[in-house]
């Protein structure tokens, strides 16, 4: 950790001193939200969020190139399109195997689960789907707005990527 | 009633899906070719389920939830025809993306954005609440920013800047609207705020009610609300410019106002969207006839015949709303064809300038006819279906005694006549100067344009009586008042 604090990417080494203490506690905050959606004030979207801010805390202090080694742009897609897909396929079995369309399945068959894991039915299966679709979005928004400038061509400005 | 939600759940599968499989697979030709496969198929088959919606009347709830606590979903008349219309063009855009959209990078992302468009768009016609006509609003005008800017040149983007700031002033209009009915009755489902109206309304509701009709004549771009549909149609890919002019403005504009008017307003005194109506009829055609930009040219006549559509709706008597719904299925297949039109004049010349064209129809065959086609029926001559749907609206002025307006018709049809005979003889007829060596378009985009050329005759036949029973009088029926109250048992 210490040659990653002294490199000269990123910002200075009293920051990422202060983000390599924080930097658990946010992602950990970020999942009880996601995980608590349900009970408690949060879910899904702003789960996802507090999750994609972490990430850029990183990329902040310590420079895009850090993000990238865990965080590739086709791994973020990738996981982006995973939440979409997971939250549209979670309702259609409602359509399938219930009557109707979003019907809580799991509710439905095991009848009322209050002080389980699951009292809530597929709600929080749905937050997860939500929370990694939000998480790689606002993550991937900020991303592109690194890597790409603003220049000024002959014939107005242009938006080019960034050596 | 099991298709309902498929409408909204099968584009937005298909736009997700679509990401998803360029993230995982890693050879490019199978990637390619599974894009134009999936987006094919996931608006081939919306198209075709659409065709189950004919004759079907319902409310669905949902996740079993029921109203007032529920989300739902409403089927009539009106909704399915508008459901044909969108899946219609929504497939054929897409059938000649395949070939058009190669000159563009990054085909997945306008696979997605497109899908999302049609999500919105289905999920607009068919939703019978109010704050969730507003999400969907937003997801089809959000993915339409995004397309109408996806050449990224100087000049799209600014068009896409001033379609979003307009859009989002529209939409801010339709927030505030719902947000005063929300607040003076605590519901939101569009059917039971329709039940309290029917006691009479007060200046709040009427305040509501202004709101939102300005936020939908805006988006249906109706003419002093007019100024950002000439900039954003024109810079799409012709694919989506056929969608934006084909149906976005009737589906989000249109279709939105006649539903709030009509249905849940009881509103009967509609002569102020005929006088706007004649207005947006003459300026579009009149701004039309300098133009020398053929995209743009079309821009300023789908004002016009949004015109048109207004003009008939607003004498509401039942063969003026008939007249207006038929002009609107007819307007949908012939402006998209003439975008498509455009489009593949563009895909060999690389211009859009009349000036610069000339002669083509010697040289692209199957283009020139299409368009000769398109170009008849928009002026309104007969056998093609712009002929019969005027002819009603037109008919029905007479009827309604309001003769000027049946003057003012007319007129704007000579008008649009004279400015396509110039398109005709710009870029099809008259000398080849510069394009002696150029081909016919790809199979996919002829196929596309064909199949429109030939829905412009047959949809004529939607006057015949059996025709005209499945398809067109359910819609108007589900406009009068009380029948939109009495599917909610």
């Amino acid at each position: 950790m210490d040659e990653l604090k002294t490199k000269r990417d990123g910002m200075s080494e009293i920051v990422k001193t202060v983000c390599l203490w924080v930097e658990s506690f946010i992602f950990l905050f970020g999942i009880y939200i996601v995980f608590f959606g349900h009970l408690t004030p949060g879910g899904g979207f702003a789960g996802g969020v507090i999750i994609a801010g972490g990430f850029i805390l990183i990329m902040l202090s310590f420079g895009r190139e850090r993000v990238e080694t865990f965080l590739p742009h086709r791994r973020i897609t990738l996981l982006e399109s995973t939440g979409a897909i997971l939250f549209v396929l979670g309702s259609l079995f409602g359509l399938f195997w219930g009557d109707k369309f979003f019907t809580n399945l799991i509710q439905k068959k095991f009848g009322s689960l209050e002080f389980k894991l699951l009292s809530a039915g597929q709600i929080p299966l749905y937050n997860i789907a939500i929370a990694m679709k939000v998480m790689a979005g606002i993550f991937l928004v900020f991303w592109v707005l690194s890597i790409t400038r603003v220049v000024l061509e002959k014939n107005g400005l242009k938006m080019v990527k960034k050596k | 009633m099991f298709s309902m939600p498929f409408f909204v759940v099968l584009p937005l599968f298909g736009a997700f899906l679509i990401t998803f499989l360029n993230s995982v697979v890693s050879n490019k030709k199978i990637r390619y070719f599974l894009n134009d496969f999936f987006a094919v198929l996931f608006t081939g088959v919306l198209f075709a389920l659409s065709f189950f919606t004919i004759g079907k009347k319902g409310v669905y709830y949902i996740g079993g939830w029921v109203p007032p606590f529920g989300i739902n979903f409403v089927l009539d008349g009106l909704s399915s025809l508008m459901l044909v219309v969108i899946n219609l063009i929504s497939f054929c855009a897409t059938v000649f993306s395949i070939d058009y959209m190669k000159q563009y990078t990054a085909k997945r992302y306008y696979y997605a954005l497109f899908l999302l468009m049609v999500a919105g768009m289905n999920g607009v016609v068919l939703t019978g609440d109010f704050f969730n006509l507003f999400v969907f609003i937003e997801i089809a005008s959000i993915s339409s920013y995004a397309l109408v800017a996806f050449g990224t040149e100087a000049e799209e983007l600014e068009a896409s800047f001033k379609y979003m700031v307009m859009g989002c002033l529209a939409t801010v209009f339709i927030l505030f609207g719902i947000a005063i009915l929300y607040s003076k009755f605590g519901i939101l489902n569009m059917i039971l705020i329709s039940k309290e109206l029917t006691g009479g309304v007060d200046p709040l509701t009427k305040f509501a009610f202004f709101l939102l009709v300005i936020g939908f004549f805006i988006k249906a771009a109706v003419v002093p609300f007019h100024a950002w549909l000439p900039d954003a149609h024109p810079s799409a890919p012709a694919p989506v410019s056929a969608m934006l002019s084909g149906v976005l403005i009737k589906s989000l504009g249109v279709y939105a106002l006649v539903r709030i008017s009509f249905s849940v307003f009881s509103f009967e005194a509609s002569l102020p969207l005929a006088y706007l109506g004649i207005i947006s009829m003459i300026v579009g055609v009149l701004l039309a006839l300098g133009q020398m930009d053929i995209k743009r040219l079309l821009a300023y006549h789908s004002i016009s015949q949004i015109g048109y559509i207004l003009l008939g709706l607003g004498i509401g008597t039942p063969l003026g709303i008939i007249g207006g719904l038929f002009h609107l299925i007819n307007h949908s297949i012939f402006k998209s064809l003439l975008f498509l039109n455009s489009g593949a004049i563009f895909y060999r010349t690389k211009t859009r300038n009349l000036e610069e064209m000339g002669g083509l129809h010697s040289v692209m065959p199957v283009t020139g006819t299409t368009s000769l086609a398109a170009s008849l029926s928009i002026s309104g001559l007969p056998p093609f279906n712009g002929f019969f749907s005027k002819l009603i609206i037109i008919l029905a002025c007479v009827e309604a005694q309001h003769y000027v307006f049946a003057i003012w018709a007319i007129v704007g049809s000579i008008l649009t006549l004279a400015s396509f005979t110039k398109v005709q003889k710009f870029a099809f007829y008259g000398e080849n100067k510069n394009w002696r060596n150029i081909k016919e378009v790809p199979f996919f985009m002829c196929f596309a344009m064909v199949f429109l050329a030939l829905l412009c005759l047959l949809t004529s036949l939607l006057l015949l009586p059996y025709f005209k029973e499945a398809f067109l009088l359910p819609a108007q029926k589900a406009l009068d008042i009380g029948e939109y109250i009495g599917l909610l048992k």
